[in-house]
């Protein structure tokens, strides 16, 4: 079983910078999961106990705002990782996520991964270094989009 | 003074008329025009290259080539622009219908050199109103479709609707080109991607060490743009981008428009990102 995940965590590049021996003791708690079109993965204020590599497909993050539902923020499609809150307390989803189509993913189980971490800093360190870019990447990205760029003066009340 | 200078001087610094021949209407606060010389036309301009737009009692505005004349057409020295209805005179050019005259300078600045990207893949990304500008790029890449490798498309924009050539999009996706949309506000239905747009780089099929980008937008947005390039491993001197400053003279004699040693109506718009860059990030400029 765990060598069907490694050759598919393998396949992406995410977990490119992993040695064998790191990138088995990861795989020994992903598990392969599928989701079919529009079914929630996890919603906001949940426990974050887990995150994904996606395979195929794609996910919508959401956020929920009153009278206006499930607003969608941003999207991740294949060889992104979805979900870092199980990385830090108080392990709860500050957004929700949902297939947009037929989703391949291989699911880990953060507060095994978390073990490992603390058991290994090595490998501790390593899954570090992989998941602190991706988080720099979406606050940029959330930055960027707090700016309106393609807006006109007028659309966001600038003189 | 030699009379074969008149008119190129003419071409530059007087406004020549030119009827407008079509308007269609982009978005809602956005409109392409064709135009059509009544006296002698100016001189071909290339992609990248920009024209000084009058309303005549309004004033003068630079705007982009947005779309490449066909050359076996008579309607060759025919111009295309996209305009965005954002101060006075983009608000009287977007009111003007066909039959309405404008004047026109032009052609100024510095074009995209698509030529370059021969034998290259080509990535283009567009941010906003700046997919008007590199239109161009795309139809003399398509037109000459054999002697480019992979061709990339990446296309951001505020909501789905402020979303330009929604039409031609799909042409071109079904034509081979490889697109990426996102926008950063979805609407009920939307299906595609939301997010910024240099999100889309990293899963873009192209070879970094083979590839010329071409990047228009907000500055910002070029900015990190310019940076997923490069972390793709495209050679900075090999990314171009299109600036803007505050364009009057467009020959560079008035200085309104310098960034550092550059006078963009006649170094730019369209500047090497390994020229640009230190430029972009003093805040004096």
């Amino acid at each position: 079983m765990t060598g069907g995940v490694v050759s598919r965590v393998a396949a992406l590049r995410f977990f490119a910078a992993l040695n064998p021996r790191q990138l088995d003791q990861l795989c020994e708690a992903g598990t392969p999961m599928s989701y079919q079109p529009g079914e929630r993965i996890f919603a906001e204020g949940g426990d974050a106990d887990r995150f994904w590599l996606i395979e195929t497909g794609s996910v919508a993050l959401d956020v929920r705002i009153p009278g206006r539902g499930d607003q969608v923020i941003e999207t991740l499609g294949a060889g992104a990782v979805l979900g870092w809150s199980w990385l830090h307390p108080p392990y709860r989803w500050q957004f929700g996520a949902s297939a947009r189509e037929r989703l391949e993913t291989i699911a880990f189980d953060g507060a095994a991964v978390r073990n490992r971490c603390d058991a290994d800093p090595a490998f501790g360190y390593a899954m570090l270094r992989l998941f602190t870019p991706v988080i720099v990447a979406r606050l940029q990205a959330t930055r960027l989009r707090l700016l309106d760029l393609y807006a006109t003066s007028a659309q966001v009340g600038r003189p | 003074m030699s009379t074969a200078a008149a008119p190129a001087i003419v071409g530059s610094a007087v406004p020549q008329p030119y009827r407008v021949v079509s308007r269609r209407v982009d978005t809602a606060d956005t409109v392409t025009i064709e135009l059509a010389h009544d006296a002698g036309p100016l001189p071909a301009f290339a992609p990248g290259q920009f024209a000084m737009l009058t309303a005549y009692g309004i004033g003068e505005v630079p705007i982009s080539l947005s779309g490449l004349p066909d050359p076996g057409d008579d309607r060759a020295r025919r111009l295309t622009h996209t305009l965005r209805a954002v101060g006075a005179v983009t608000r009287a050019l977007h009111a003007t219908a066909p039959g309405a005259t404008i004047g026109v300078r032009g052609p100024f600045g510095t074009s995209w050199d698509v030529e370059s990207a021969a034998g290259q893949d080509v990535v283009i990304v567009a941010g906003g109103i700046g997919l008007a500008p590199v239109r161009p790029v795309l139809h003399a890449v398509l037109a000459g479709r054999a002697r480019y490798g992979n061709v990339v498309l990446l296309v951001g924009a505020r909501t789905p609707a402020d979303l330009l050539y929604p039409g031609e999009l799909l042409r071109w996706a079904a034509s081979g080109v490889q697109l990426g949309v996102t926008v950063d506000r979805p609407a009920d239905g939307w299906s595609g991607h939301v997010g910024v747009v240099p999100a889309l780089i990293p899963h873009a099929r192209f070879d970094p060490a083979h590839s010329v980008a071409f990047v228009c937008g907000p500055e910002v947005m070029m900015r990190f743009t310019a940076q997923a390039l490069i972390e793709r491993g495209l050679p900075a001197s090999r990314l171009r981008v299109s600036l803007e400053r505050n364009m009057r003279c467009g020959v560079g004699w008035c200085g309104h428009c310098q960034l550092g040693p550059l006078l963009l109506c006649r170094d730019g718009p369209v500047v090497d990102y390994a020229r640009a860059e230190p430029l972009m990030s003093i805040r004096e400029l």
